[in-house]
């Protein structure tokens, strides 16, 4: 394995060299490659999401191919302008002399993905790099096996090998590849990974984005939305269940109701899961499974502690062999338990009742900056003390998850959710260095700038490095000591 | 009691009072700091910034005028203390460390409310339609700014600048390599700004080590890439983000149809001009042709001695080596085997007077001292090459530098390095001023670091842009929802192509 990542980096860091993947019409060949291959494997795709994840192909597509396709696309449609320099203005003081920016690949990039959307989760990290110029090294998840060999196998028959990687494996294999130099790390997963691919980042001074978790707390501020709560309900059971069962870095965590209402709530969420998922949610095939035996585990453990138990309000049926949970509500669950104290990851929802929804704000402050927050709200006031109070990677008033979709929006965390963002542009920027250029003149010259220094020249730097210009002017002319 | 005359026993009285309040004094004063202190600041800190002490428009306006105060009223103080540390010159001081941050202040208060304000964001897709989205600057919390030795204030106060423009509680700790500077930074910032949110910490490795085992929402770091490294792991323990501005060998193209007299010059000020090489950007090394080497070093010799005269040693206008370390060090490179006999100019050394003479050598073996690590120092070594194709190969083979320098005329050679060479900024025909640009992000890449400052990118590093997306009611589809059915598949399809055509014939029933 050791060798296979020596020859890997050492072929993609020649090919880097060698300048191919600077050449914008490279990197649309490529991008369109992906399309291609989405297009062209679009069943067999659906087919790993199932056996990894049991997706159904809606949902696969919703939320993995169709939103490759866009990712790819937009990038083909805009990278002509964004490969184009950004001119700076100067300040007077520097004339004749002219700035811009340009942004350049990093060279020889990691990308490391995760199992819950292990195809857009690889691809689209994957646009940004290739789209950047970069030459990179892609490990899926070995939790999501199938998709990982999907991906691993098929690659390289639509991408330019020598520039674009794929290599399976787990722990093992992620150690390998993190003792060697990369030119940028791209990582998707959980804090306390992040926290190991930093650290061997540091040995190497590589720049990282971590796309991390969090618990996503969801309002309800049921006064102002009274009229549309049919559709503030089919949005979070929608955004809670209909992806990936829970498992999403923006899955609703739970949700925050004024006790008032706490029961009408879960009155109209029983309903509407059973509108979604009919009466036996295990056999509607809508549903995504539990990716493993450890997570099922781990969330069998969250949903056993008795105090978690006495709050199931609805659901709560699990099936190891089926690595199935039946969509769960619980109706405040202690606050010093598992399940409130570490992002979820299941399909298990909390709803915890305060006496005023005023005290959300102090509810999410003293927890984690998440990835997300959702307030279904029309109070404006409430809508301002969420922005300025709370801290989050997003924020996102009366829907769920969909800021995921908007890829003029930059998508990424702050704090434990992490660092750096992508998604549309920003998935160019973050795999480019902005440099800086400037060019100076060679016709004219300040004496000023240069030593033996005397006082003339200090009072006349002094005055133009202010840009009091009429001043220097004056100076210069004897006008003015 | 009360003691009115002097006899004996209230002598002794007094005489135990003034210990004891003396012994106290002396503890409060030199009062060691300890992880206590270093969890009490971040507390206390932290309290302000979620009271909102930091977060106002007016707050953070009256503390960047208030830097302004400092460097109006206390330039003659600052001009000593870098005199006391580094024999920097008046002008220097005077130039490129205050009238660089008053212009760094007033452009962040004229600019502040432009820069605080959310950016509208142009479009959101038709599959989140109808919605409307923007950015929302919002500060990080309380953050870390750790300077170096060689521009003190400059880089102590333009990155608390920046934390302190985008709403941040701020420590900052000065390098001890400059203990005047250290000491009036701290004296100044407390007397001027609002302590219950902008701090100074004094100290070495110990304090330093103490304040990274602290949870911060940003680290900001200039200095050196070895404890760049460190610094980054301390930082991952958390989760914190950083800005590391590092250093590296920046190397100094020059091509035969350069205007040698003004690139001569350019190159002098930008080297021993700013503090003597002791600079991050500071022109390391030179590429130039074997053939057209002689005419540089004439050029080079020619200028050396109009601006310092021929008793370089003695000239008021270069400062001196900081300490003896870096002395030291300094000597050692030119002492090595196969670099001592490659001196063509300079070279005389004092070391009670921390002293070396502007250096030119040619031609050292690639692999000396001198050409393997960043000199940061008066030394100029030239490298000649065959021809000037190969420089880049030369620099390709080097870590990545902060800055990389190139005197042509020929366009083709400028626009060939700007693409091809990769460093933290390119400066063509100049050296150095592309730092004094508010408009150009000023940063490293690889080795030389990560992050970048300068005008809004200051403000940009100390905030989270936070990505709002405002929906409404209007339109739920369907189509977003379980149960999936190969209807809802297709129109997703339409959508997510953004297909208004595709779109209206399912819904039509019409595909």
């Amino acid at each position: 394995m050791e060798e296979v990542v020596d020859q890997s980096l050492r072929e993609m860091r020649d090919t880097f060299a060698s300048g191919r993947t600077r050449s914008v019409k490279w990197r649309k060949t490529q991008l369109e490659a992906i399309i291609e291959m989405v297009k062209d494997n679009e069943d067999k795709m659906c087919d790993v999401l199932f056996q990894d994840l049991g997706k159904h192909s809606t949902e696969a597509f919703r939320d993995e191919l169709g939103f490759v396709m866009r990712s790819a696309t937009t990038a083909l449609n805009c990278l002509d302008k964004w490969v184009v320099p950004k001119k700076s203005n100067l300040p007077l003081l520097f004339y004749p002399s002219t700035g811009k920016v340009i942004s350049e690949p990093y060279g020889t990039v990691l990308v490391l993905s995760s199992w819950n959307f292990p195809i857009s989760l690889s691809l689209d990290p994957l646009i940004g790099a290739i789209s950047a110029g970069n030459t990179v090294l892609l490990k899926a998840s070995e939790l999501s096996p199938n998709a990982s060999a999907f991906l691993a196998k098929t690659i390289p028959s639509y991408l330019d090998s020598k520039a674009i990687k794929v290599i399976e494996g787990g722990p093992d294999v992620a150690t390998i590849l993190l003792k060697h130099q990369w030119d940028k790390i791209f990582f998707t997963g959980s804090p306390r990974i992040g926290k190991i691919i930093m650290a061997a980042a540091a040995e190497h001074l590589t720049p990282v984005t971590l796309e991390l978790g969090g618990k996503c707390p969801t309002i309800v501020d049921h006064h102002s939305v009274s009229k549309d709560m049919k559709s503030v309900v089919k949005r979070i059971s929608g955004g809670k269940w209909g992806s990936c069962s829970g498992q999403a870095c923006i899955s609703v965590d739970y949700v925050l109701v004024e006790k008032s209402f706490a029961s009408s709530l879960i009155e109209m969420l029983k309903p509407m899961i059973r509108s979604f998922f009919g009466e036996n949610p295990k056999e509607s095939g809508c549903l995504s499974r539990i990716v493993n035996k450890k997570h099922f585990q781990r969330l069998a453990r969250l949903l056993n502690d008795p105090g978690v138990q006495a709050s199931i309000v609805y659901g709560g049926s699990m099936d190891e062999e089926k690595l199935y949970i039946e969509p769960t509500i619980l109706l405040d669950p202690p606050l010093d338990s598992e399940i409130m104290n570490e992002e979820i990851f299941g399909p298990i929802l909390p709803i915890i009742t305060l006496r005023d929804i005023q005290e959300s704000i102090g509810f999410i402050k003293s927890k984690p900056k998440p990835l997300a927050i959702y307030a279904f709200t029309k109070d404006e006031n409430l809508k301002t003390r969420i922005l300025s109070e709370t801290s989050s990677g997003s924020v996102t008033f009366n829907d769920v998850m969909i800021q995921y979709m908007c890829d003029a929006l930059p998508f990424g965390g702050v704090g434990e959710s992490g660092i750096g963002r992508y998604h549309g542009k920003y998935s160019f920027e973050c795999f480019s260095h902005e440099k800086a250029i400037m060019e100076g003149s060679l016709a004219m010259d300040l004496e000023a700038r240069y030593p033996p220094w005397n006082s003339f020249k200090l009072t006349f730097l002094r005055l133009a490095f202010r840009e009091a210009y009429f001043k220097l002017v004056l100076f210069m002319l004897g006008l003015k000591k | 009691s009360n003691v009115k005359e002097d006899n004996p026993a209230s002598l002794g009285i007094r005489a135990q009072s003034l210990s004891v309040f003396a012994y106290v004094s002396v503890y409060v004063m030199v009062k060691v700091f300890q992880a206590a202190d270093a969890t009490d600041l971040v507390t206390e800190l932290r309290r302000s910034f979620d009271d909102g002490v930091t977060r106002g428009y007016e707050w953070r306006v009256t503390q960047l005028k208030k830097l302004l105060l400092i460097c109006d009223n206390h330039e003659p103080e600052i001009v000593s203390a870098l005199h006391d540390d580094l024999g920097k010159p008046e002008l220097e001081s005077s130039v490129y460390e205050v009238a660089l941050l008053r212009n760094s202040i007033n452009l962040a208060v004229k600019q502040l409310k432009d820069w605080m304000a959310p950016d509208k964001v142009a479009k959101t897709s038709l599959t989140t339609f109808p919605a409307s989205a923007e950015i929302v600057y919002e500060p990080l919390g309380v953050v870390l700014v750790i300077s170096a030795w060689n521009y003190p204030f400059l880089l102590s106060i333009d990155p608390v600048i920046g934390a302190i423009s985008a709403g941040n509680a701020v420590v900052l700790k000065p390098s001890e390599l400059a203990p005047a500077s250290s000491s009036l930074l701290a004296k100044l910032l407390e007397q001027y700004l609002d302590s219950s949110a902008v701090r100074v910490v004094e100290g070495a490795v110990t304090e330093t080590t103490l304040l990274l085992e602290q949870k911060w929402d940003k680290i900001f770091y200039t200095g050196s890439s070895r404890i760049g490294r460190i610094i980054m792991m301390a930082a991952a323990k958390h989760l914190t983000p950083v800005v590391l501005e590092l250093g590296g060998k920046s190397p100094v193209v020059i091509d035969s149809d350069t205007n040698l007299k003004i690139t001569a010059k350019r190159i002098i000020a930008g080297k021993w001009g700013c503090n003597n090489g002791q600079a991050c950007i500071s022109p390391d090394y030179i590429l130039t042709t074997k053939e057209f080497s002689p005419k540089v070093i004439d050029a080079l010799k020619q200028e050396l001695e109009a601006f310092y005269g021929k008793n370089p040693m003695e000239s008021k206008d270069m400062s001196r080596i900081v300490n003896s370390n870096h002395f030291d060090r300094l000597s050692k490179m030119l002492e090595e085997k196969e670099v001592s006999d490659k001196i063509v100019y300079g070279g005389q050394k004092n070391r009670d007077k921390l002293k070396i003479a502007p250096t030119i050598l040619v031609d050292v073996p690639l692999d000396s001292q001198i050409m393997s690590e960043e000199i940061f120092g008066p030394l100029l070594p030239i490298i000649t090459l065959n021809n000037l194709e190969e420089c880049f190969d030369v620099i390709r083979s080097r870590p990545k530098p902060l800055a990389a320098y190139l005197f042509t005329q020929n366009q083709k050679l400028k626009e060939r390095f700007a693409l091809t060479v990769s460093a933290g900024g390119i400066v063509v025909n100049d050296i150095a001023v592309h730092l004094a640009v508010p408009t150009l992000p000023f940063g490293g890449v690889g080795e030389s670091g990560m992050g970048s400052y300068h005008g809004k990118f200051s403000f940009d590093a100390f905030s989270h842009k936070k990505a709002v997306l405002y929906k409404s009611f209007i339109g739920d589809a369907a189509i977003r929802y379980p149960p999936y059915s190969t209807g809802k598949l297709r129109l997703l399809k339409a959508l997510v192509n953004s297909n208004i055509l595709e779109i209206f014939r399912v819904i039509l029933g019409l595909s």
